[in-house]
């Protein structure tokens, strides 16, 4: 009796004891600048507060009144939300293409081929964003050779402010593609064969047991690949940063390298932490329209 | 119908199959290729480019191979550019930020799993809850934040937001709900500590969720950008995709050299890849990663 109580007390002593370093940093580095976020929302801390804080006003909902009226920050959503409604339905499909091809029964060189296809995941994106910086150009870059083979004249992909953003797009996917394709591949192997049987005995053809087999068994996975990538797409920066700056004429400028000028350049870091929230709660948007739907994302 | 004739409409049927497969095959494998050699190809041109003579990777048309390959680029990145030190800081704020952040978060997941204290359960739910809270968001306070402490442009600075994370206790936590309770119960009773108990019992048994963990951590810190960018404008305490972006501020026209320092950002996490891959891709298949 007196060995169990020992344990049991000593027990929770040494649960909080274990988990506290971890939660500590958390707290600290995450909880309370979260929360400051918000209230810094709130006020006009500029560069003059940044010098004294006897220079920081509290302005109310005022940096979300200015953030409706401001046209850069209309441009940046205008661009981040192409970015996302054209970018991510592209990658997952290309993400769902190559996993079908990797998981047909025919396919020789499995790991080989998903290994290939992988390798732009792992990759550090401001490196391989330099990389398609020279790839997008207009007389040296391998696109436009490539292009030309097919008699596409050339394009400047980076200089032209109508295809700056479709040039973003194609890299991100380029990146990205492989990712999605794993899950994908998973949920494809998860499917129990019986079912394609069952289909095959009703007479059902490639097309239809694609339709009414694969489909809604990979409806869970789809879902949840969807939502991870509009979350991820919504946070677009590395690529503008490095391969355009956000221009042609500002056709590149996202949320977040907006809110990345605003703060840390001009030191409008009660307005940047406006944009910050306006984000955060973008974000919210896809997992709460998946819940809605009534299909949880697998994961939080 | 006669027997011949059945015979010879199911050879038909049989040879038009074999046919039909090989074409497909075909097709499929011609496909996989194509896509594959596409993915492929911007990293193959840019080791390539990195080993041609200065101006030749902006020629245009665009040439594949270099006519006499040189390692100049490198060692002007090495010598004159310092970018050796960057690798450094790269490598230690990369390994750093794994060590304490796997410890950490193996303690918290453990402790959140099979240890018992008060107030465990709602703590837990909120940390769910706060998942969805992008790194972003807190990002301008702590900056200010840690300028008041002085830790702005400091290694210290740089690893603050990494030392733990919700995900990984979450990863951990769920990992170790399947360690069978008789173990721990006979390492207790075995008069093992509960540090001991953790060290000899939980940490070898949960060795594929942390090697996971290590590895996606590593690779993650390696590749981020946007604090290293805020909190490091000290150029001999920058990381390399910081060095690399600046870089091609002042080098735009040096095609060869920003290739040579993209393959020495990139080549580190590929090794790390091939040489872990099925950890690597079992993580993200398993959907206990997030991106």
């Amino acid at each position: 009796m007196s060995r169990v109580r020992r344990t049991t007390l000593a027990g929770g002593a040494v649960g909080w004891l274990f988990a506290a370093p971890a939660l500590t940093a958390i707290a600290v580095f995450f909880f309370l600048p979260v929360a400051a976020s918000i209230l810094l929302s709130f006020t006009d801390f500029d560069v003059y507060a940044v010098a004294s804080r006897s220079n920081l006003r509290v302005v109310g909902l005022g940096n979300y009144t200015r953030l409706a009226d401001d046209a850069l920050f209309r441009t940046a959503v205008r661009n981040t939300l192409y970015f996302v409604v054209v970018g991510a339905p592209l990658s997952i499909a290309v993400s769902f293409g190559a996993a079908l091809l990797l998981h047909a029964p025919l396919t020789r060189w499995k790991p080989a081929f998903r290994a290939a296809l992988f390798l732009p995941v792992v990759t550090t994106l401001v490196a391989v964003a330099v990389v398609w910086r020279y790839v997008f150009h207009p007389r040296s870059g391998l696109l436009n050779a490539l292009l030309a083979l097919l008699g596409v004249g050339p394009v400047d992909w980076l200089g032209d402010p109508r295809v700056a953003m479709p040039a973003i797009v194609l890299m991100t996917i380029w990146k990205n593609f492989g990712f999605n394709m794993v899950i994908l591949a998973a949920g494809l192997l998860s499917i129990p064969e019986r079912l394609y049987e069952a289909a095959r005995v009703d007479g059902a053809g490639v097309a239809a047991r694609f339709l009414h087999v694969t489909l809604p068994a990979l409806r869970p996975t789809l879902v949840f690949v969807t939502v991870m990538t509009l979350i991820g797409d919504l946070q677009l920066f590395a690529e503008p940063y490095v391969m355009t700056q956000g221009g042609p004429a500002h056709a590149t400028l996202s949320v977040v390298l907006l809110m990345y000028l605003e703060g840390f350049r001009w030191w409008n870091m009660g307005y940047a932490a406006a944009i910050a929230v306006a984000l955060f709660l973008a974000m919210l948007v896809p997992s709460l329209v998946a819940r809605a739907v009534g299909t949880r994302p697998e994961v939080a | 119908m006669s027997p011949g004739v059945q015979d010879a409409t199911a050879g038909c049927v049989r040879r038009d199959y074999a046919l039909r497969r090989r074409v497909a095959t075909v097709l499929v494998h011609a496909a996989l290729a194509a896509g594959a050699v596409l993915t492929v190809l911007p990293l193959v041109w840019m080791v390539s480019a990195s080993l041609m003579p200065t101006g030749e990777a902006s020629a245009a048309p665009p040439r594949w191979l270099p006519s006499a390959p040189t390692l100049a680029h490198y060692r002007e990145l090495v010598t004159r550019l310092d970018l050796a030190r960057v690798f450094a800081n790269s490598l230690g704020i990369a390994l750093v930020t794994t060590i304490v952040s796997v410890t950490l978060n193996a303690l918290a997941g453990y402790a959140f799993a099979r240890l018992r204290f008060p107030g465990r359960d709602r703590i837990f739910a909120a940390l769910l809850l706060a998942l969805v809270i992008p790194g972003q968001l807190g990002m301008l306070p702590l900056f200010l934040m840690l300028r008041g402490l002085g830790l702005v442009n400091t290694y210290l600075g740089v690893l603050v937001p990494g030392l733990a994370s919700i995900f990984g206790i979450f990863l951990v936590r769920q990992y170790a709900l399947g360690i069978p309770q008789s173990l721990l119960d006979a390492a207790r009773v075995d008069g093992a500590g509960e540090l001991r108990v953790f060290w000899s019992v939980v940490v070898p048994l949960c060795r594929p969720v942390l090697v996971t963990l290590a590895l996606f951590t590593f690779m993650g810190t390696w590749n981020d950008f946007l604090w290293p960018l805020v909190v490091l404008s000290d150029s001999r305490l920058q990381t390399l995709p910081v060095a690399l972006a600046n870089l091609l501020g002042e080098h735009v026209q040096d095609t060869e050299l920003m290739m040579a320092g993209a393959v020495l950002t990139v080549l580190p996490v590929i090794g790390v890849f091939l040489a872990l891959q099925r950890s690597y891709i079992e993580g993200i298949a398993s959907g206990s990663v997030k991106q």
